[in-house]
């Protein structure tokens, strides 16, 4: 068992500063008592990649970590044999074709590798709309029965079984047979109340009143149409700017000096300038 | 949820609740009933907040469902409630205002406290309810009554308090502190209508049952919502779906020009790779292959009667230029212009679109005449379509009984590399009245595409 209850996911998270709703922490906990891999799907900088870390120091689990990227595939996903060992190990003893495909050619890669750690493991699988569709497939073996085919081994099945977490920020819809097999949650941006915490938590030395102030001014930018929304992350980054450069207040000329902090695109800062009535840039 | 619960009972509530939620359009798979139903036996099932997100967790896979199962959840999970005005008589604890029988400006008051402090505080919710309990009761005919939402918000207009909270929140008015505060006031006030609306919902279905009310009151989720019926609070939310949509368009086109293409062998890596291996090649590297750089061509309607379907499809248009090297937009109604520069990447998107309905010359008579477009197009803009171009018009081939002109749209489909029409009429309607559909649908493929889950169905099937 990884918890034994929502609110012990929400002690055990707090405890590694990752502040927990509701949400997250019921399906944390139930991805832990079920035995199903969690997906987590949101816009880039909630916190998702986060949370699968939070949850590995919280139970003091190994994270082995899956990037995905476009044209990720077995070799560097699964496994891979050695081939330059296994032609030496031909050229120097003839007899040996029978034996170049056990355990010692095997490279592990982080899916077999997670598979057969024997100690408790927290697998995360990063950005999986980023990989191509094929690799969903190769997917859907590991994640509904924990185990792997290889063919000249057979099949490898889980010593203990890893706790999952996918994470994607929905560039592409996956496919209804992974969705359908994983625990799903949304993580979307938090309220104000929440945000202001959140920061709080992360930038220790920070004035509550500028922490609830910033939050309250990220709530206002999110709600214009931006084309990138601020994130959590950049949230943070604003709070340690205005530590750094000892602001205790935070008005319309600091704010407007810092905006490029949270907002990345030109569009949106002459966008986020008008609607709020801020002075132009100089 | 009651503690007297029986395991049988318990059983057949979430069995309606997963039949409620098929009948919604979730698409809820045998599986999943059975992952929520263990998610169930290991959850306190005392506390509803886990129970209604350990559900959303094992039974809601989009984000555009969670609404309509929100709503669903309250009614057939519906909150415990202690008494008409919460707590028992005798006691205040709602900041010292008896709800029963207080005057509605002492109401309003409290209503402003509650608005200016934060919506999770129970009392808020106990608030709510209390007012549906007091002025929700409505007449609906003789001898039969039933509760509506509009009633309490008429009586507390929520509204009109607004600025009052803002004199209380700010010393002064002006600039980007009024701008914060109003935020948080309609974040707060929207979040009171929505609780009362819940209320209400959850007293019709204690009166007339749940299956009645659940029927009515979900609304479709937003990728399902049908273009020309989009309402404005619709088109924003509709908004924030564009961008997915079009990097989404952008993967799928350069991805299906890697698929199984490798370049040439690149000679020197090759060999600088086999030095690991005693100079044996072991591995040979291929130069990647030159991408492929789609051209888009748009045609875009922009005249009334599709007006809400060219705002989104012009967003999309947009949307596309940041993701694309050459797109080249064009807007018509009875006639063609080039729109591509009022679009450019990093301009202002609302602005960009106002521009275009003042500056482009897209009108002469202001009715659509699609025939005429397409002469006028292949004669002004003949060279914008190549063979590595894709062209994309978008519109409800409602031409007016004009010629359609069909032998140029031939002619220019033919030179492009492929050609698609995006039609946002249901296929149902399609050659009805002045609609062309068939005949253009014969030259240039025509799909259906209502609603941006069609629209996303449409790019996945694309080549």
């Amino acid at each position: 068992m990884w918890f034994a209850s929502p609110d012990e996911v929400r002690e055990r998270l707090t405890a590694v500063d990752y502040l927990a709703d509701d949400g997250i922490t019921t399906s944390v906990f139930l991805a832990g008592a079920l035995g199903k891999p969690l997906l987590t799907e949101g816009p880039a900088g909630v916190g998702k990649t986060q949370l699968a870390k939070a949850v590995a120091a919280a139970t003091g689990a190994r994270l082995i970590r899956l990037q995905c990227y476009e044209g990720l595939d077995e070799a560097r996903a699964l496994y891979e044999w050695n081939y330059k060992k296994q032609l030496l190990r031909i050229q120097a003893d003839d007899d040996a074709w029978d034996d170049i495909f056990s355990e010692e050619f095997l490279l592990e890669r982080p899916l077999l590798k997670a598979i057969r750690s024997d100690e408790p493991t927290v697998l995360l699988i990063d950005e999986t709309d980023k990989a191509d569709v094929e690799v969903e497939g190769l997917l859907l073996e590991i994640l509904s029965d924990y185990q792997i085919t290889i063919p000249e081994l057979g099949t490898i099945a889980a010593a203990r079984r890893p706790y999952v977490v996918l994470t994607s920020n929905a560039t592409r819809e996956l496919s209804e047979a992974l969705k359908r097999r994983c625990l799903y949650l949304h993580l979307g941006y938090p309220t104000p109340e929440r945000e202001r915490d959140i920061v709080l938590a992360q930038v220790p030395g920070l004035p509550a009143s500028i922490a609830e102030q910033l939050a309250r001014t990220v709530a206002t930018l999110r709600a214009l149409e931006l084309k990138k929304s601020p994130s959590i992350a950049e949230t943070i980054d604003w709070a340690r700017t205005l530590l750094a450069l000892g602001r205790t207040e935070l008005d319309d000329a600091v704010i407007g000096r810092t905006l490029g902090v949270v907002l990345k695109h030109n569009s949106d800062q002459a966008r986020a300038a008008k609607e709020l009535g801020l002075a132009a840039r100089s | 949820m009651g503690t007297g619960m029986t395991r049988e009972s318990l059983v057949d509530r979430h069995l309606g609740f997963v039949q409620a939620l098929r009948e919604a359009g979730l698409p809820v798979s045998l599986a999943e009933g059975l992952d929520a139903a263990g998610a169930l036996t290991l959850i306190d099932l005392a506390d509803r907040n886990t129970l209604r997100e350990a559900y959303a967790a094992t039974l809601v896979k989009r984000p555009s469902y969670r609404p309509g199962f929100d709503v669903l959840f309250d009614l057939w999970f519906p909150p415990v409630v202690s008494g008409s005005y919460g707590t028992g008589a005798g006691e205040r604890p709602d900041g010292g205002v008896d709800l029963e029988h207080a005057e509605v400006p002492e109401l309003r008051d409290r209503l402003a406290d509650l608005l200016a402090g934060d919506p999770d505080d129970p009392a808020f919710r106990e608030f709510a309810r209390a007012m549906v309990e007091r002025f929700g009761r409505v007449q609906a005919s003789a001898g039969r009554q039933s509760w509506f939402s509009f009633a309490v918000l008429r009586a507390l207009s929520p509204e009109t308090l607004t600025a009052r909270l803002l004199d209380r929140m700010l010393a002064e008015r002006g600039g980007l502190p009024e701008k914060i505060a109003r935020q948080q006031i309609s974040r707060n006030i929207t979040r009171f209508q929505d609780e009362v609306a819940t209320d209400v919902r959850r007293r019709i279905a204690e009166e007339s049952g749940v299956e009645k009310i659940a029927r009515s009151t979900v609304k479709p989720p937003i990728d399902r919502i049908d273009f020309l019926r989009v309402t404005k609070a619709e088109l924003a939310q509709l908004r924030r779906e564009v961008y997915p949509l079009a990097r989404r368009l952008a993967t799928r086109l350069t991805m299906r020009n890697k698929l199984g293409r490798r370049g040439r062998l690149d000679f020197r890596r090759t060999v600088r790779a086999s030095l690991s291996t005693g100079g044996v090649p072991l591995t040979t590297r291929l130069r990647p292959r030159r991408p492929h750089k789609p051209e888009l061509v748009v045609l875009c309607d922009a005249s009334d009667s599709v007006s809400t379907f060219s705002h989104f499809t012009l967003l999309l248009t947009f949307a596309l230029r940041e993701q694309f090297t050459k797109v080249r937009a064009f807007a018509f109604v009875d006639t063609v212009d080039e729109i591509t520069t009022m679009f450019a990447p990093g301009a202002d998107v609302i602005d960009a679109i106002t521009r275009m309905s003042q500056d482009a010359d897209i009108t002469r008579f202001g009715r659509t005449d699609y025939g005429n477009v397409f002469e006028r197009f292949a004669e002004r803009y003949a060279d914008a379509v190549g063979p590595k171009t894709s062209l994309l018009i978008l519109g409800d081939a409602r031409s007016n009984y004009q010629a359609p002109a069909l032998d140029t749209l031939k002619r220019l489909a033919g030179r492009a590399r492929h050609a698609y029409w995006l039609n946002p009429e249901p296929r149902a309607q399609w050659d009805t009245g002045d609609s062309v559909a068939t005949g253009y649908g014969s030259v240039v493929p025509m799909y259906e595409c209502r609603n941006v889950a069609q629209l996303a169905e449409f790019i996945e099937t694309l080549d």
